[in-house]
């Protein structure tokens, strides 16, 4: 019986002290395992959406256009550019800089953003 | 074949032949089957189930011709999963006319991605046409990876800078010209400082009586400009023709029929033959519009063009596909 009870303290001890050395979980991953941070922006009836997007330095941000009509994503700075993207199509950028990057689809001028990288 | 009273002028307070309040009301029927054809000034409409009776006067004409617009060949969402079918439905209608058209302008969006295969399509249903000369400008869709490079390979012969270029034909004299290059954030289509020293150039030593045609994608004329539809720099291309006794200007890229009529000058947008697009402000925005299938050959179609010498304007006759 007691041989019992020691080998389930035991076991109990190996747990805990297995418990303590695990690495802190997420949130707040520390940078050497992290992932880099990504951010989205969707395309749809001619607009950008968030118009505005504010993300942290070293963030890659994909646009996916889910609007029936193509459209590209022109930076006015000529910081980035994509290829045309039609319906389902992504385009994404680091940005490694901060600073605040406007943007434009060069089909239809009218539909601009931004992306402000703090 | 009757007149109807009440399309006759009634209120010509610019002196200039041009009932506008009956040209407003005709515009309205057009959605519903009608033709509205301006002569001389003088405007007419007509339902569409006559328009045999149409075709036999107005191709009385010296020099006719059509234009279409907005091919995007390569399109293929629910707004009109066969835009070669509407083309080629285009191109019968063309084939149907009574007097074939001398030549043919595509105001462009020929292709809907600039690729090559759907600027091929096109040129191969075009082939069936009566009309075997056609006449392009580039609109935005064509010209996506280059910098237009592609399109100026396929239809670039014999033009300056982007693509723009004049031919006369029977007297009249034909502008086309590129509004879709360098566009900027924010802007309306652009015609740019190259072009319009060109135009002045070009039209310097006419004389005030060439009737004279301009075609161009994007419009010309400020229909709405939150949604892109006008160019910047027009004002300055419209000043060097204002010497002109008939100026028609011809565009595309909205996919809807409007005119305007400013002096001397008719603006003449055109329907796409492949997908209508919404009237402006009544949609968050101006993308394909869907319609029920057995109407989208009601709001797609070819516009046919009339000169006959002596009248100061053409006749420019909108047809739909159904």
């Amino acid at each position: 019986m007691i041989r019992k009870s020691v080998c389930i303290v035991g076991l109990l001890a190996t747990v805990m002290v297995a418990t303590l050395l695990l690495p802190a979980g997420s949130p707040g991953r520390s940078a050497n395992t992290a992932e880099p941070a990504s951010a989205e922006v969707k395309l749809d009836n001619f607009s950008f959406g968030p118009a505005t997007l504010t993300v942290a330095v070293g963030t890659t941000v994909t646009w996916t256009n889910r609007d029936d009509i193509p459209h590209t994503i022109v930076s006015t700075d000529e910081v980035f550019k994509s290829k045309v993207l039609d319906t389902d199509e992504t385009f994404s950028f680091t940005f490694s800089k901060a600073g605040t990057y406007p943007y434009f689809c060069s089909i239809h001028p009218k539909m601009t953003g931004s992306v402000v990288v703090q | 074949m009757a007149k109807r009273k009440k399309d006759e002028i009634l209120h010509d307070h610019n002196n200039d032949g041009v009932d506008r309040r009956g040209f407003l009301k005709c515009m309205a029927w057009a959605g519903t089957g009608a033709l509205c054809v301006m002569e001389g000034g003088i405007l007419k409409s007509y339902s569409l189930s006559r328009l045999g009776e149409i075709s036999a006067r107005e191709t009385a004409g010296e020099l006719s011709f059509v234009q279409i617009s907005d091919s995007h060949m390569g399109f293929n969402k629910p707004a009109n999963p066969d835009v070669a079918g509407t083309l080629k439905a285009a191109v019968q209608k063309i084939n149907g006319l009574s007097k074939p058209p001398e030549f043919m302008l595509h105001t462009g969006d020929i292709s809907h991605l600039s690729k090559p295969e759907e600027f091929d399509t096109v040129d191969q249903v075009l082939k069936d046409a009566s009309a075997k000369d056609v006449f392009f400008v580039p609109g935005e869709h064509d010209v996506l990876n280059d910098d237009g490079k592609s399109y100026l390979e396929r239809y670039g012969k014999n033009v300056k800078g982007a693509g723009w270029y004049s031919f006369d034909k029977k007297g009249v004299h034909f502008i086309g010209l590129v509004n879709v290059m360098n566009l900027k954030a924010g802007g309306l289509g652009t015609l740019g400082h190259e072009q319009l020293e060109w135009i002045e150039d070009d039209v310097q030593h006419l004389k005030s009586s060439t009737p004279i045609v301009v075609f161009a994608h994007i419009p010309l004329w400020s229909v709405y400009p939150e949604w892109g539809w006008g160019t910047e720099d027009s004002a300055q291309a419209l000043a060097y023709l204002k010497k002109f006794g008939s100026v028609t200007v011809l565009n595309g890229h909205i996919h809807q029929i409007m005119q305007k009529v400013e002096g001397n000058v008719t603006f003449h947008t055109a329907a796409s033959t492949a997908f209508p697009q919404p009237q402006p402000g009544k949609a968050d925005s101006p993308g394909p519009l869907k319609v029920p299938a057995e109407q989208l050959k009601n709001v797609l179609g070819i516009t046919d063009v009339n000169y006959v010498q002596g009248r100061n304007a053409l006749a420019v006759v909108d047809s739909t596909l159904a």
